[in-house]
């Protein structure tokens, strides 16, 4: 029994970390109805100012607490000066979109200043154990429930007896007369984000001292985690997601102590699932709530797209075709077939995210469903590679279909959470489900392409193989667009109220725009496979997931010939400039970051 | 299909509540078949959300909603929509990014039958394999729709015909809402809900609306209006409801519940102080 005890208040202690990221969330949803991607970066920014003062600073350990909240909030501040504030008016996806970009960039900054290889953060505190009942605990333990509390005391009693604690809650409850009566919603969100970021910082701080242990992977798991225990407390209620990050605290140690730490991330995300399916409001508020107000305004910015006449796309076909046939180097033929497979991925996510505007930050688990597929099949099986490479995009389409439905329900900034956590499932079973996918050791000696018995190793030949699949999957992806498919995505993407007024069932559309997407994803996903030949769970991550997600905004949402066109810029260009490989995420970063702010509609224009 | 119902649409103590407020409350309502019966009422008395009620979007606490003579109480809008019900919406949610045209082929898409094959669970799987392959019954059926489409843009002369290919985001917003309308009659609805339509209109555009309601209404369509104009009220009508805090205080022609003392006093009541107050739709 003792044990449990120790596993009880092991979860109530994490719990207590998420609640400090959670807080800080629900308190930015309730001004702003915004999620924050990037408190998980500013979590990992104090993590490492922590390190700095303790380890070079050496500084006592209330002055570092101090020092990480302060800086922290100082991030913050900038993050809702510079990013946010100026995207005030615009449509609902370019905040979502911007601190999505926001926190790639903080990731990278902090992993070139800092290297991504993880760091020790000393605890600065006396290692000893106290007997309590069955169980033990330290006096990190108590630290980190004394901070929990301590600011759970601070912000109540801000919000409810300071003149701008009461501005911020009003802010929440209607922020339009909150304007009306003089409140100055810019200092309520500076001040929401101040305090946010304050608490993420020294959460981050504490989480490193816990384990001992800081790296620059802490950041899309705290986000994660925090928006879990956010949602589970019903998105923009603060006790709420004090209780959300306890249970969830709870739930994973219990998780752990029952199957064992790999699954830990499972539990989270699971429970973030059934929450958003059974009670997209969260644990505590009636599950029949009044209907959304309707939404008048359009979830992507309008624009006319830039025409492009059809010969001079064919003539870009065709001087792509012939490349291989001049005198080019090897080199240049291997980054645009990393182009063309960004592109096939970038045409899904182009119909998903644009078209029927679901912004899905999991289209890499596509890709890995896809790739495993193929590669299992072929090796397995002994399937041709061709077959088995349109087994994975069958595969890809089918099951990330049937995954993403629960999903389907949801609207805007929840669609991106749903789907993140999604595929983190999806790379998580991958990394557990041994006896299917061999586990962390992944699947080596993937056969080559071959098309009709015939290998394609010469560069040449898989250029033109993947060239062309990618050409078909986009003309048939034009002609979906042409059918009354395509009007109807866009309607449902446009107002999903007013198209199922108008007798479109969101279920049957969604799942029909991700059967079509998962389909080019799985086929881009099983291709890499074979180029490869090999794979493991970690060769389909959230940054190929954001890669493609910039490539469709630059190239415009749903923009089919811009979807190829952006593929092309953001893998050639990078090449061109020989800009080293661990700047280029950050430079996709500012990308992502510079479009959401001066060219929303991206190169081409949203179709 | 036998007309045994007594009325098209018929409501029995609809009732909706948000936490203490009632929005609807114990609503009874009948509509003959080629009757327009008008709702009024100050801001906030639970129109709109009566109109929810009735086209699924939202569902009630209690009553009945039964439309030609079966129980649709508590269906989803789409299945609503199949069955012949289209409205407009009173903030005009016309798909801002889709053209005037598109726009109007989505009113049409419960009347899709040679692209949306009635196989139950490989119909979706069928709908995408003939969007793609669009064999000549699938053109034929949207060259079809196209020339309906003009016929219904036609019946707003010409004010949105030359707009037919503009995205609707760049409409005006007398125009958007006429788009609205347009949309719901490509439906070939059964009955028509129009929430205010004429909202945000000049008197000059206010006039042609209402001779297209009176068009409409000259057809033998159905209707039922929420509209604050009361002069265009009392001209369509064949019967008045008025609603106030959820509530019907007044049922009757026009001219009857114009006089009568509790409307008057629900008017003055809320209408002066309130006036600036956008009505709530949820």
């Amino acid at each position: 029994m003792s044990s449990w005890l120790d596993y009880t208040i092991n979860g109530l202690i994490v719990g207590n970390v998420y609640a400090l990221v959670a807080v800080g969330l629900a308190l930015i949803f309730g001004v702003s109805r915004l999620i924050n991607f990037a408190q998980g970066s500013i979590y990992l920014v104090g993590a490492y100012i922590g390190w700095v003062a303790v380890v070079q600073l050496h500084t006592p350990l209330p002055l570092t607490i101090i020092l990480v909240a302060v800086v922290a909030a100082l991030v913050g501040l900038i993050i809702e000066r510079f990013g946010l504030r100026p995207l005030q008016n615009s449509v609902r996806i370019a905040p979502l979109l911007a601190t999505i970009g926001i926190s790639f960039v903080l990731d990278q900054l902090v992993m070139l200043t800092f290297s991504p290889n993880p760091r020790a953060l000393p605890s600065q505190l006396p290692d000893v154990r106290f007997q309590i009942g069955g169980g033990t605990i330290g006096p990190l333990d108590l630290l980190i429930a004394g901070v929990g509390i301590t600011s759970a005391l601070l912000l109540f009693v801000f919000l409810r007896y300071t003149k701008l604690g009461w501005a911020v809650r009003a802010a929440s409850q209607d922020r339009d007369a909150a304007m009306q009566m003089g409140v100055d919603v810019n200092r309520v969100n500076q001040t929401v984000f101040g305090i946010a970021a304050a608490l993420g910082g020294v959460s981050g701080l504490l989480v490193g001292m816990y384990y001992n242990q800081i790296d620059t992977a802490m950041s899309l798991q705290a986000t994660l985690k925090g928006v879990v225990a956010e949602v589970v407390g019903g998105a923009g209620n603060v006790p709420g997601a004090v209780v959300g990050s306890l249970l969830l605290g709870l739930v994973e140690s219990y998780g752990i102590a029952v199957f064992g730490t790999s699954y830990r991330n499972l539990f989270a995300f699971l429970l973030l699932v059934v929450v958003l399916v059974l009670r997209p409001n969260g644990l505590f508020a009636s599950a029949r709530q009044a209907p959304p107000e309707p939404l008048t305004g359009t979830f992507i910015a309008p624009s006319r797209p830039v025409r492009i006449p059809r010969w001079a796309f064919a003539v870009a076909v065709a001087l792509f075709a012939i490349l291989p046939l001049l005198p080019v180097s090897f080199y240049v033929l291997q980054t645009l077939i990393n182009a063309w497979l960004l592109g096939m991925l970038a045409l899904s996510l182009t119909l998903v995210a644009g078209t029927i505007g679901q912004v899905s930050l999991g289209h890499a688990a596509l890709l890995a469903i896809g790739a495993y597929t193929s590669a299992l099949l072929s090796l397995t099986l002994n399937l041709p590679v061709g077959l088995a490479i349109i087994a994975g995009g069958l595969m890809s389409a089918a099951l990330g279909t049937i995954l993403i439905s629960p999903s389907f329900r949801l609207r805007g900034h929840y669609v991106s959470i749903a789907t993140l956590a999604i595929g983190e499932i999806v790379s998580l079973v991958i990394l557990n489900w041994e006896s299917v996918t061999r586990g962390p050791i992944g699947i080596s000696g993937i056969p080559p392409l071959s098309l009709f018995g015939y290998d394609l190793v010469d560069p040449k030949a898989v250029y033109w193989f993947s060239f062309v699949v990618m050409v078909v999957l986009a003309l048939l992806q034009v002609r979906l667009l042409g059918s009354h498919l395509g009007r109807s995505f866009r309607a449902i993407r446009d107002d999903d109220i007013a198209a199922r007024a108008y007798g479109l069932s969101l279920n049957r559309y969604k799942s029909l725009a991700f059967i079509f997407g998962g389909f080019a994803a799985g086929v881009s996903g099983g291709i890499a496979a074979h180029l490869y030949s090999y794979i493991n769970h970690e060769t389909f991550n959230t940054q190929q997931s954001i890669l493609a997600l910039t490539v469709v905004i630059l190239g415009g949402l749903g923009n089919v010939v811009g979807a190829l066109l952006g593929a092309v810029a953001l893998v050639g260009l990078p090449e061109v400039f020989r800009i080293a490989a661990e700047y280029r995420i950050l430079i996709y970063g500012i990308v992502l970051l510079l479009l959401v702010r001066f060219r929303p509609q991206g190169l081409l224009g949203t179709i | 299909m036998g007309e045994a119902y007594a009325s098209l649409l018929s409501l029995r103590g609809l009732t909706r509540r948000f936490g203490g407020l009632t929005a609807v409350d114990g609503i009874d309502l009948d509509l003959a078949k080629g009757g327009l019966v008008s709702i009024i009422g100050p801001n906030g008395a639970g129109k709109t959300t009566l109109f929810n009620l009735v086209t699924g979007l939202d569902r009630p606490d209690a009553g009945t909603v039964s439309f030609e003579g079966r129980d649709v109480t508590g269906l989803s809008p789409e299945r609503l929509a199949a069955q012949g019900i289209a409205r407009t919406f009173q903030l005009g949610r016309v798909f801002g990014n889709l053209s005037v045209m598109d726009n109007v082929l989505i009113g049409a898409h419960t009347r899709l039958r040679a692209v949306k094959p009635a196989v139950p669970v490989i119909g979706p799987l069928l709908e995408l394999g003939l969007a793609l392959l669009r064999p000549s019954a699938v053109r034929a059926e949207e060259e079809r729709l196209r020339e309906e489409v003009k016929a219904i843009l036609a019946r707003f002369g010409e004010r949105l015909l030359p707009r037919i290919d503009q995205p609707a985001y760049s409409l005006s917003y007398a125009n958007r809402r006429r788009v609205e309308i347009a949309r719901a009659l490509a439906l070939k609805p059964r009955l028509l809900l129009l929430d205010e339509p004429t909202a945000g209109m000049n008197p000059s555009e206010t006039a042609e609306m209402q001779g297209l309601v009176a068009e409409l209404k000259a057809e033998g369509l159905t209707i039922l209006l929420i509209e604050h104009k009361l002069e265009m009220v009392m001209r369509l009508s064949d019967r008045v409801i008025v609603m106030d805090e959820g509530k019907k205080i007044a049922e009757g022609p026009g001219e009857q519940v114009r006089g009568d003392p509790k409307v008057i006093e629900a008017y003055l009541g809320h209408g002066l102080s309130g006036t600036a107050e956008q009505e709530s739709a949820a």
